[in-house]
């Protein structure tokens, strides 16, 4: 067990050095010149050059590569020019409004999903089947971003019931339950395409666990229906679930930048659009960078938690 | 189990196939889905053409109107543009924007998917860890930062969601063609000296379009949904050009004041993405029936009972009493009739083999017994099986449940798929006594442990913690003897306990299962396609034929002398030691399929010694000699004969 998670983590050492590369190789392959990119096509020649020389820009690319690299190994992702501080402080200042966004989405998804999903494989071709089967139908074509803007109007507007943006209130806020609050809305509006799919993939997988030979085992040896589902069905259905519940949580990293927009959480997605807008790279750089390596870091949980619940796999 | 044809080849045979297309049509919400998106499509297509004002002619007078003000259907923007033309033609927008990100993904992906599934080695190692690059990046994420790269646009927005959308491509498409590029037609065009090409677009391709056009169908939804999401963001689309997405994002703004701005562009993005949604999982289902999900039923808890007549029980001192029993799969139209009728009697302690060949309906008979048969399909539709003179078939479920692995056991077939892989031997044994017993969880797994002993696992404490894919088969048969001891049963079913095993290990577990059910007196059934393994254990057997027993008797003297010719016939089967020159012939010709049964005797087709009176009319077990009936007119042994 323990010697398959050191395994797994030293995997992680080529995925997030490839990962570093794709990202270095971005900002590498941008159009033009980015010293003149950055001082606007009126600089004077000397003043690309001092820039130029100042970002590294003259050395080859394996070099700065691996100046680049040294650095980031330090925490020091450079400086964004539109913010005027440090990238590393700005993005991990900001990090932990988006873990705490994605994180509530997957929970909240991993739970509607698995419930879901076995109540309709529980009642196959039944009501609670078709409900839940139309409902993920729905969740997966909804836009997430016009959705976020519909609870808006309904529960901010209309009902006055849950703030419409923000983390904390300006005015006296702060605490756990004013985070609960301005969290409510949009990590529920998150939470649903990934939702959508687990629920989907549970029912699948239910279903096909229970034409699983042991599964009539447990009914020969007189276990409890409920025990069949709940004991031996569920637990062989979630390790195909567990790997899904990790790829939805790439889902839901990357879909904060829309819900992050639609309801103004100070995290990384919004500075991130923010950024781009600003040609800010370097600070892209780094929010991506973070954002993909917490990924990787999510995927080695699904994969160690797949692992507990499978022996076959140690 | 009986052997059953899929329903797809059974419609097929009944008349003309269905095109995919009536297939998909007979998908009630891919049907409603089709009709939505056809209906889209054409407004899309012939938006120049209608009578609406340019959508991005301004009109400040006319700022913010609500749907239904005059000469505007859907109401005015902040800048007073029409928003029913904005909307048509943003729709136009999104489309194409969406196709052809979809196109490039799928012509990329599965480009690399082709070369690197027919490649193989280290062109498809690097081309994969590419993919796997790609895919270690959270989806949209990686869009967003494509775009940074390429600056924001809608042309840019295409690109990037077209990119992140490859590896789906390229994974899918791989796996198949690595499948294909394996196969004997494309060795054959291989040797035949077709280049590589010819034979990648020539010979792999065409089988496997059906896999790209099901991933096209189901991705297309999805890219239009996130350039979309791109152009909300402002990072797509710029102005005055406008999609979708981007409406929805200028919208935003005028949220509390102006809703209808952002609602109703958002609206077309749901219906839209909704109806292909609704199409892709038709298309799905029709061109790659593997993928349906969840198409196929999971059995309930027990076997639907539907009698028309229930047999007068009489009471008796057997503990297993089986009269009538008849159970039936119906599959589309087709009803295959694997038990027609079974009668069978143990006496306590007594041991039974039923043998037949396979698909003959004797595990479904064994599995019968306490409802055990899978519904959908299966259902028992007459007779009746008394368990210590009550007729479980008409018991409630937990009653049911309480002679489960209580009063009667089963042993199946394959201990490698019968034992659960996820909980250890010993846990699945002490659930199968807490079932019955009212004990505490360290008690119930003494006696587990105990049960280990008995079943002469060696080491059986080690073994306790052990998964079952850590053990050899003949160990898993053992552990599962062990579940069946659990609770002291007057009646073991023995469902083919040793033909998934090696002949060595066959014969310990025979022996182990004679002393045990000698030791304890439990009844065993024990149903088999080997006559080697009744002479071993039976006292009596049961021979079985299209579903009905054709002859029953002393192990001993239906060995010695059977009376059917069908028996006559199975025993010659059987190789001996020592005689090479014994002809082995397999039976002539094949039983008769399950669902066409013959009138008179199933057998007449293939027996050498058929009349014309055996195929008059149904054949009843006659008594040829005592202690012994045959379904035969005119039996080869006994007194009668």
């Amino acid at each position: 067990m323990w010697a398959y998670i050191l395994k797994r983590l030293l995997m992680m050492i080529p995925i997030l050095f490839g990962l570093s590369v794709i990202v270095f190789a971005m900002m590498a392959l941008i159009p033009g010149d980015p010293a003149t990119a950055i001082l606007g096509s009126y600089a004077t020649p000397e003043n690309v050059a001092r820039l130029n020389r100042q970002l590294g820009l003259d050395q080859s690319l394996p070099r700065q590569y691996l100046t680049w690299l040294g650095n980031l190994l330090q925490g020091d992702m450079g400086r964004s020019y539109s913010l005027n501080r440090p990238v590393a402080e700005e993005v991990f200042g900001r990090f932990g409004a988006t873990l705490i966004l994605a994180g509530a989405s997957l929970i909240l998804a991993s739970i509607f999903g698995l419930v879901g999903g076995i109540a309709a494989a529980v009642r196959q071709f039944g009501w609670t089947d078709r409900i839940v089967t139309f409902l993920v139908l729905i969740g997966i074509s909804t836009p997430s971003f016009w959705l976020g803007l519909l609870f808006i109007m309904l529960f901010a507007v209309q009902l006055q019931w849950l703030p419409a943006s923000g983390m904390y209130a300006i005015y006296g806020g702060g605490g756990p339950l004013d985070l609960v609050r301005h969290l409510a809305m949009p990590a529920v509006t998150l939470a649903i395409v990934a939702t959508a799919v687990i629920a989907r993939l549970t029912r699948t997988s239910m279903l096909e666990v229970l034409r699983q030979d042991y599964i009539r085992t447990a009914r020969a040896k007189g276990v409890s229906e409920r025990g069949v589902i709940y004991r031996h069905a569920f637990k062989a259905a979630l390790v195909a679930v567990i790997p899904v519940i990790g790829i939805q949580a790439g889902f839901v990293l990357g879909g904060a930048v829309y819900i992050e927009t639609v309801f103004q959480w100070p995290g990384i997605g919004r500075m991130l659009v923010q950024a781009i807008s600003t040609r800010d790279l370097l600070l892209v750089q780094g929010g991506v960078l973070v954002v993909a390596a917490s990924y990787v870091v999510f995927n080695l949980l699904a994969d160690v938690a797949q692992t507990i619940v499978d022996p076959r796999l140690r | 189990m009986v052997s059953l044809a899929l329903p797809g080849r059974a419609r097929k045979a009944r008349g003309g196939r269905p095109s995919s297309f009536q297939l998909l049509l007979a998908n009630r919400l891919s049907a409603a889905g089709l009709v939505m998106l056809l209906a889209i499509l054409v407004l899309a297509l012939v938006t120049p053409l209608l009578p609406l004002p340019d959508p991005n002619a301004t009109e400040p007078a006319q700022r913010l109107l609500r749907p239904g003000a005059e000469g505007h259907l859907l109401g005015t923007d902040e800048l007073g543009r029409d928003l029913l033309s904005r909307l048509l033609f943003g729709t136009r927008i999104s489309i194409l924007v969406g196709l052809s990100a979809t196109l490039i993904a799928a012509l990329v992906g599965s480009l690399i998917g082709l070369i690197s599934g027919y490649a193989g080695g280290r062109i498809d190692g690097v081309l994969m860890r590419g993919i796997d690059l790609v895919m270690a990046f959270p989806y949209i994420l990686l869009a967003l930062g494509i775009v940074a790269v390429l600056g924001p646009g809608l042309l840019n927005a295409l690109y990037a969601i077209a990119i992140v959308n490859i590896p789906f491509f390229a994974r899918n498409i791989r796996g198949i063609t690595l499948g294909l590029s394996r196969r004997e037609f494309v060795d054959a065009a291989r040797l035949s000296g077709a280049s590589h090409p010819v034979i990648l677009f020539g010979d792999v391709l065409p089988s496997v379009l059906p896999v790209i056009v099901v991933t096209m169908s189901t991705t297309v939804g999805w890219m239009i949904l996130e350039t979309a999401g791109l152009s909300f963001l402002g990072l797509g689309a710029q102005p005055p050009q406008a999609d979708l997405g981007s409406m929805l994002g200028e919208g935003r703004k005028l949220l509390f004041t102006a809703p209808h701005v952002s609602v109703i562009p958002g609206l077309m993005i749901f219906a839209l993405v909704m109806s292909i949604n609704l199409v892709g999982d038709g298309v799905r289902d029709v061109l790659d029936p593997r993928l349906k999900s969840g198409a196929l039923a999971a059995p309930g808890a027990a076997t639907a009972v539907k009698r028309e007549a229930v047999p007068l029980a009489e009471s008796t001192k057997a503990v297993l009493d089986v009269t009538g029993l008849k159970t039936e799969f119906r599959i589309g139209e087709r009803v295959y009739k694997a038990v027609g009728g079974v009668d069978l009697t143990l006496k306590p302690g007594e041991r039974v083999g039923l043998v037949g060949e396979s698909g003959c309906g004797k595990s479904v008979t064994a599995l019968s017994l306490l409802r055990l048969v899978p519904t959908p399909p299966g259902t028992i539709t007459g007779g009746r099986v008394l368990v210590e003179g009550r007729d479980q078939l008409a018991a409630r479920e937990d009653e049911l449940r309480g002679l489960r692995g209580g009063k009667v056991a089963y042993v199946f077939q394959d201990p490698l798929t019968t034992l659960h892989p996820l909980f250890t031997v010993g846990q699945q044994i002490a659930e199968a006594v807490r079932a019955h017993q009212k004990v505490s969880k360290r008690e119930a797994e003494k006696q587990a442990l105990k049960l280990l002993h008995k079943v002469q696992i060696p080491s059986a404490k080690a073994r306790f913690n052990a998964y079952p894919h850590e053990m050899s088969g003949g160990m898993r048969q053992r552990v599962c003897i062990a579940m069946a001891l659990a609770n002291a049963p007057e009646l073991i079913i023995a469902d083919e306990p040793t033909t998934a095993l090696d002949v060595t290990v066959q014969a310990q577990v025979l022996k182990l299962m004679r002393e045990l059910s000698e030791a304890q007196g439990s009844a065993v059934l024990f149903i088999t396609h080997d006559f080697g393994v009744v002479s071993e254990l039976c006292d009596r057997v049961a021979v079985m034929y299209a579903g009905r027993i054709v002859e029953i008797g002393r192990t001993r003297e239906v060995l010695k002398d059977p009376a059917h010719p069908y028996t006559r016939k199975l025993i010659d089967c059987v190789p001996i030691l020592g005689q090479p020159e014994r002809r082995l012939d397999a039976i002539e010709g094949l039983p008769p399929a399950a669902d066409r049964l013959p009138h008179g005797c199933a057998f007449a087709d293939r027996c050498p010694h058929v009349e014309l009176a055996c195929r008059e009319g149904d054949i009843a077990l006659m008594q040829v000699a005592e202690s012994r009936k045959a379904r035969c007119i005119k039996p080869l042994a006994g007194e009668v004969g």
